[in-house]
């Protein structure tokens, strides 16, 4: 079952830069969240915060709480490699590893922590999480076939199956599609409208009309400009916000007159 | 898959050999700083007893080395310091022409197919073990350059450089500067390559359109941007043509002066093949000097080469 | 008083007479046989440098295989008396200084292989291009010009300084060794996780995996066929070193197996040692098969032996990066 986050007054720094400011959010249990908002406002760094991503950054640190289900994830007991295995991240461009078959792909997640799994475990999961990403038919007869092989959208729902194999609570998502032609991109949307029976979704997308396809909940971060931080700026459901926002900016950019 | 539902952050296993990994990694790291450290150190303690030892021991040590000449450290090491860097200057001065040739070639002048066999050729170069540019040096290239050396003597041998008779056989500064000149060659070659292979299409083609033909093409846009990479490979160039012993061992009639006659034999000698040459019959003492010789070869290379690295920094910057 | 006859446009520009700026026909012609020369000169450049190498394996080639036979590959020197030919009907061989080589390099590839990486490891994975990184990386440049006789002399002062002296052994050649191929493992692994693009890392490490397995099992993995070919090469590098050798291996005719204890012959060592006797006694009354040029022919070769190897060792290299590079792009 997905798990909600709250996000209460977070602010992101690189190094003494204050890149992102004061983000209150809260994001539903087994619903799709999307945010949006011009390019450099700081979209795809509040989304990787939630999984302490960011923290491959040089300098980069967080003030504030991000709560998964009630538990901070910065606090200090916790360990970052831990919260990556309950929030799961997909990323803009697919990244299979080029070593792993389309098999091993979907295992690396746990193998590569070391836990030991029975051929017939092992089976059964990749099943599992070939099927919840709808791409069991496609490659169920060459599994050991390089997963770097398949096309770029397959490639992409192989992403999604190998974050979801772990388990986690919560999937992000990271421009999933921007690498995709279109009939890819609409696969990738069937899946996550799928998957937010078992997870909670967060989704950056630059495509405002995804977000409106797919997304129940729809956050718009903006700056006032560049070298000025980002903020959240509005957060809606999606209905509200492409029909009737109730904030300027949001309206000034959904109707495409800037972004 | 298990129906664990809300395992929120369960402490995740492999901490410690996280832990452990980045240790060791930044110990190796660092190891390279003690390793050069100790380089220095254990060279430097063991010819310790030439500074702190008994004078008397090590003049009588460096006068039975050079025969009588010297009995002075610096009397001992200066003329080797001589021909160490006169053969090196030699033979970059031979290898530099001829090497940002071939990268020219390499990189503007010969076609694609073509160009990538010539970098195996250079590179195989490379390959070859000095010993055997040694051996190949003392036993065929000796008696097959004594003609060319003999009519340089003859007819240019008002040059005091060049002041005869020649030697033969032609164990000489010359011939081993050659062979030098071979080994250092790829080195020089293939770093300019790579950075003529570098210049900006665009100022290469603002050359051509200016109606420049291929030679100022060159000049105008080629040269001027491989500056700093050219000057850099020659000194790497440098350092290891300071460095070599093999084959000034096998090839040079040694001699301890301070004479530029390069075409006779028994004139000088290089630091690091005198270490070679003396140390299987070196007494402690005489071991002591050798590795004090050895000591001023490591910072002299290491300083050429140390600027090098600088050069390159600055220029890829 | 030119100035004042120049003839001026309305607007104040100066008239040019382009006729003076066209270039005459000599220079035209001047220029073009410049570029020819020039060409010319570049192309003689190239054959210039394929003469000493056409000639090194040529001469190396011919004079080697006169003595290169099954024999000779599997005798060592014991029992070889002046030009004589000894009772098995050879004239000694190099099978100690193979197993010598073998295990010096051996010796090498143990120390240097797993520092070298890690150090990369720590340049590229952990240092994020600080000030000590920096440091390390320009003395890891600097380290590969240090002279091999230096890297040498370093053995043999830390072995007796710590063991005590007169220690000679083939471990000792092994750490001279591993000095002068440390740097090159560095230089060509750090090279190789810098192409490791930086997506599989992320990929991993959002897998909730640690960092140590996302570097082993995932980045040196993806970077290992270039980490191979990177290590074969610097073998083939350290793998004809002489210089280091002479004074900290030592040489002896029998064959030793023992890494860490007493003198081990290597094929460059050999090779030298045999061109320095220059020539074997032969007897007056002696028999036509005494050859008293034989040493010279056994250094021959022992040096095909040994380019031999070091072609092989290179072809390999650059075989395996190329067969077994991991595709990254899509």
């Amino acid at each position: 079952m997905g798990q909600r986050i709250d996000v209460n007054h977070e602010n992101i720094y690189y190094g003494d830069f204050l890149a992102v400011e004061d983000v209150n959010i809260n994001i539903e249990p087994n619903k799709v969240t999307a945010f949006i908002g011009p390019s450099g406002c700081g979209k795809s760094t509040v989304l990787r915060t939630l999984d302490r991503m960011h923290e491959l950054i040089p300098g980069a640190h967080v003030e504030g709480e991000v709560l998964l289900e009630g538990k901070n994830l910065y606090d200090k007991d916790v360990d970052p490699v831990s919260v990556r295995r309950d929030v799961g991240m997909v990323f803009q461009r697919p990244n299979p590893f080029p070593t792993m078959s389309i098999r091993e792909n979907v295992l690396a997640g746990v193998r590569l922590n070391n836990k030991h799994l029975s051929k017939s475990d092992a089976d059964d999961l990749v099943e599992w999480a070939l099927r919840g990403a709808n791409l069991w038919n496609e490659v169920k007869d060459r599994l050991d076939n390089p997963g770097i092989g398949l096309s770029g959208g397959q490639q992409q729902r192989l992403c999604i199956a190998r974050a979801v194999a772990v388990h986690p609570q919560v999937v992000l998502m990271d421009e999933p599609c921007s690498a995709l032609d279109p009939i890819s991109t609409l696969a990738v949307e069937d899946l996550i409208n799928e998957l937010k029976d078992d997870y909670t979704i967060v989704i950056v997308t630059h495509n405002m009309q995804q977000a409106a396809r797919i997304a129940d909940f729809t956050a718009f971060f903006n700056l006032k400009a560049v070298g000025e931080p980002g903020h959240l700026e509005y957060f809606a459901d999606t209905t509200t916000m492409f029909n009737n926002p109730q904030n300027e900016e949001a309206e000034r950019y959904i109707s495409g007159r800037f972004g | 898959m298990s129906s664990q539902d809300t395992p929120v952050m369960q402490p995740a296993g492999g901490k410690t050999a996280d832990k452990v990994f980045k240790g060791i990694a930044y110990a190796c790291g660092i190891l390279i700083l003690v390793v050069l450290a100790a380089v220095f150190l254990f060279l430097f303690f063991r010819a310790w007893p030439l500074i702190g030892g008994d004078q008397s021991a090590n003049s009588a040590t460096i006068s039975s080395f050079t025969g009588g000449k010297t009995n002075s450290f610096w009397g001992y090491v200066l003329p080797l310091l001589f021909g160490t860097v006169l053969v090196s200057i030699l033979a970059l001065l031979i290898a530099f022409f001829i090497s940002i040739g071939i990268a020219l070639f390499i990189s503007h002048y010969a076609p694609k197919k073509i160009a990538t066999g010539l970098s195996y050729v250079v590179d195989l170069l490379a390959a070859i073990p000095s010993v055997i540019y040694g051996l190949w040096g003392g036993l065929i290239l000796v008696p097959a350059i004594y003609p060319f050396w003999n009519w340089v003597a003859t007819y240019l041998g008002w040059i005091p450089l060049f002041a005869g008779p020649a030697a033969n056989p032609q164990r000489t500064v010359a011939t081993v500067a050659v062979v030098l000149a071979v080994m250092v060659l790829p080195i020089i070659t293939s770093m300019s390559r790579d950075i003529f292979l570098q210049t900006p299409t665009l100022q290469q083609e603002a050359a051509y359109g200016l109606g420049a033909t291929k030679w100022e093409m060159i000049k105008l846009a080629v040269i001027p941007f491989g500056k700093s990479g050219i000057v850099s490979a020659s000194m790497l160039a440098l350092g290891r043509a300071l460095g070599e012993t093999m084959a000034v061992l096998m090839i040079l009639s040694p001699g301890l002066t301070y004479s530029i006659k390069l075409l006779q034999a028994s004139q000088n000698q290089t630091i690091a093949a005198n270490i070679a040459a003396q140390y299987p019959e070196a007494n402690d003492l005489g071991v002591s000097t050798l590795i004090g010789t050895g000591l001023i070869l490591f910072l002299i290379t290491f300083v050429v080469n140390y600027a090098a690295r600088k050069i390159t920094e600055k220029a890829s910057v | 008083m030119a100035e004042a006859t120049k003839k001026k446009n309305l607007d104040g520009a100066p008239v040019i007479d382009f006729d003076k700026f066209r270039p005459t026909r000599s220079s035209e012609n001047s220029r073009k046989r410049k570029d020819l020369f020039m060409t010319g000169l570049i192309g003689l450049a190239f054959v210039i440098a394929c003469i000493p190498l056409v000639s090194v394996l040529w001469t190396t080639i011919v004079n080697g295989l006169k003595r290169l036979n099954l024999n000779f590959l599997s005798y060592n020197m014991t029992g070889v008396v002046g030009g004589n030919p000894t009772p098995s009907g050879g004239y000694g061989g190099v099978v100690h200084a193979i197993i010598g080589t073998l295990e010096i390099t051996g010796g090498a590839m143990v120390i240097s292989i797993p520092i070298g990486i890690m150090c990369a490891v720590y340049l590229v994975e952990y240092a994020h291009g600080g000030k000590l990184a920096m440091t390390i990386s320009l003395l890891v440049d600097v380290m590969s010009g240090i002279p091999s006789i230096v890297a040498g002399l370093f053995a043999f002062s830390m072995f007796t300084i710590v063991f005590g002296p007169g220690t000679i052994n083939g471990i000792e050649g092994s750490v001279a060794l591993s000095l002068l191929m440390l740097p090159t493992v560095v230089k060509s692994c750090e090279e190789m996780l810098k192409i490791v693009p930086n997506d599989l890392r992320e990929a991993s490490l959002a897998l909730g995996v640690t960092k140590q397995r996302t570097i082993t099992k995932i980045v040196l993995r993806t970077a290992l066929p270039g980490i191979v070919s990177g290590c074969i090469l610097a073998i083939a590098r350290v793998i004809g070193e002489t210089a280091p050798l002479l004074m900290t291996a030592g040489y002896i005719s029998s064959t030793n197996v023992n890494l860490f204890s007493g003198q081990m012959t290597t094929l460059p060592v050999f090779v030298y040692q045999e061109y320095s006797k220059l020539n074997a006694n032969c007897p007056v009354h002696a028999t036509s098969a005494c050859v008293p040029t034989i040493p010279m022919e056994r250094a021959w070769a022992a040096a095909l032996v040994l380019i031999i190897i070091v072609l092989v060792l290179n072809l390999i290299g650059r075989l395996v990066a190329k067969v077994f590079a991991v595709k990254t792009e899509r």
